[in-house]
């Protein structure tokens, strides 16, 4: 983050301002991503005048970035209007989108309307790899050439790439595709469960010897020694810090109007079809719990050796049961990273360890005896 | 003299966070904060009113300030801000942006 949105970050901290918002137009998709976590039936999207209400109320909210996302945006019939609304609105508007819809005319209607960047899913570099994982042949090149077409137009593109057992081989490859195509990339280890709270997706993350060789690539984390080093224990300063800014200067809407803390954190605080954006974002008990919590709350996490840099996802931790406790999959990232155990995996063995003590019965012992 | 005519970049992102304006430049995604002079110009940078009427309406009244020298200032901010293409200049009204003609908040 550069020193001057850091500053107005911490501004809005100050003024409770929802800076940063995300917004999932819809659910649906033209893909059907193995790893992904949405449900792409549409029980009842927004429609355009309630979306551009909303957006009128986001701007009042003072809202500056908004992250158009989805499902797949493109499949909106409305997209455009969306899009030119929000940037009459003076959003600094970033899209997520697979691309697969983007041709030169959407390109040049993009770059006409003053998006600042497009981050687009790609997951391998080979169409059998990442055809495979969204389930639609051809989808590869069809991204590619949406790529190519927005960097035409002189257009700032992200590639995205989330890593699972189906393309752990394969970052090095997408990095080296975008360093071609002269973007930006990206790499997530974390599946993120089903909204629903379906956690079967989470067996696509890949392992600890996957998670560890990429926490090494130079390429990726810089000094790795720096980036693997254990944490200097928490002071009272990071004991006293945010968990992450979710419900401080950003927010997540869903296609249906719902509000939640952040798009991996589904505890909802209220819907814009019944409330107003700012009095949910003000008001809501859950969004004031949630704002509540400082790291020293944590239950587990207070106790571990990686806490004060720790990735922990408040969202993912709720997903698990506990917002003020653990995210298992940080718990694997830190460990990954450092060969440090965190606080949660101890316990987690302890018990196990209580669990499946194996004793000799004394009436065999002495039998066999 | 001619008169200076200023209009907001359509191709720029803004929003007001506590009485100055945060801008995106949409040349480079470049951030840049407003003061509350600047701000107060580029709100009402609309391409029809002459800049020296912004001055005297909306600068003037709120920092209790001599027209010229405002004037002078204001003309400097408003160069300084077309050269990062935060704000258009010319000597001719400009004519809203067909596509992007909205207010910033």
């Amino acid at each position: 983050m550069s020193g001057l949105l850091q500053e107005m970050t911490e501004k809005a901290l100050a003024l409770n301002i929802p800076l940063s918002v995300q917004l999932d137009l819809t659910y649906r998709c033209n893909e059907r991503c193995v790893h992904c976590y949405l449900d792409h039936d549409d029980h009842g999207e927004m429609t355009t005048e309630e979306i551009k209400h909303l957006l009128d109320e986001m701007a009042s909210a003072g809202v500056f970035i908004l992250t158009l996302s989805g499902g797949e945006i493109f499949v909106r019939k409305d997209f455009f209007e969306i899009l030119e609304y929000a940037r009459q609105r003076t959003f600094c508007v970033k899209l997520k989108t697979n691309a697969i819809l983007i041709r030169e005319a959407e390109a040049a209607r993009i770059r006409d309307l003053g998006v600042e960047s497009i981050q687009i899913s790609i997951y391998s570099h080979r169409p059998e790899v990442h055809d495979a994982i969204t389930l639609v042949r051809g989808s590869l090149e069809r991204s590619l050439d949406a790529i190519r077409f927005l960097k035409s137009q002189g257009l700032r593109v992200v590639i995205a790439n989330v890593l699972m057992i189906q393309n752990v081989q394969d970052y090095t490859g997408v990095r080296a595709l975008a360093e071609e195509l002269g973007v930006e990339s990206t790499l997530d280890p974390t599946i993120t469960p089903m909204m629903d709270g379906n956690r079967s997706v989470l067996s696509l993350s890949v392992d600890q010897s996957a998670l560890q060789q990429v926490f090494r690539d130079t390429g990726l984390v810089g000094n790795v020694d720096e980036f693997c080093a254990v944490a200097a224990p928490a002071d009272e300063n990071a004991l006293s810090s945010l968990p992450c800014s979710a419900s401080h200067t950003t927010c997540y809407v869903s296609p249906y109007g719902d509000v939640f803390p952040c798009v991996q954190f589904p505890l909802p605080t209220g819907n814009v079809r019944k409330q107003r954006f700012l009095d949910i974002w003000r008001h809501s008990d859950q969004m004031n719990e949630v704002r509540s919590i400082r790291i020293k709350d944590l239950t587990t996490c207070t106790q571990c050796s990686h806490v004060s840099n720790c990735s922990r996802c408040p969202g993912l931790a709720f997903m698990e049961g506990n917002m003020r406790g653990p995210s298992t999959q940080d718990c694997e990232k830190s460990f990954a990273r450092t060969g440090v155990p965190s606080a949660n995996m101890l316990s987690k063995r302890r018990a196990a360890a209580n669990l499946v003590q194996i004793r000799a019965l004394p009436a065999l012992a002495s039998a066999s005896a | 003299m001619s008169r200076l005519f200023v209009a907001r970049n359509p191709r720029v992102a803004a929003r007001c966070l506590d009485g100055e304006m945060m801008i995106m430049s949409g040349r480079d995604s470049t951030l840049f904060t407003l003061n509350r002079t600047a701000t107060i110009l580029w709100q009402a940078a609309d391409g029809t009113t002459p800049l020296d009427e912004i001055v005297q309406s909306k600068i003037c009244p709120a920092f209790d300030v001599e027209p010229a020298e405002a004037l002078h200032d204001a003309e400097n901010v408003a160069r300084e801000l077309a050269s990062h293409e935060i704000l258009q200049i010319s000597e001719e009204p400009i004519p809203p942006a067909t596509a992007l003609a909205g207010e910033s908040r």
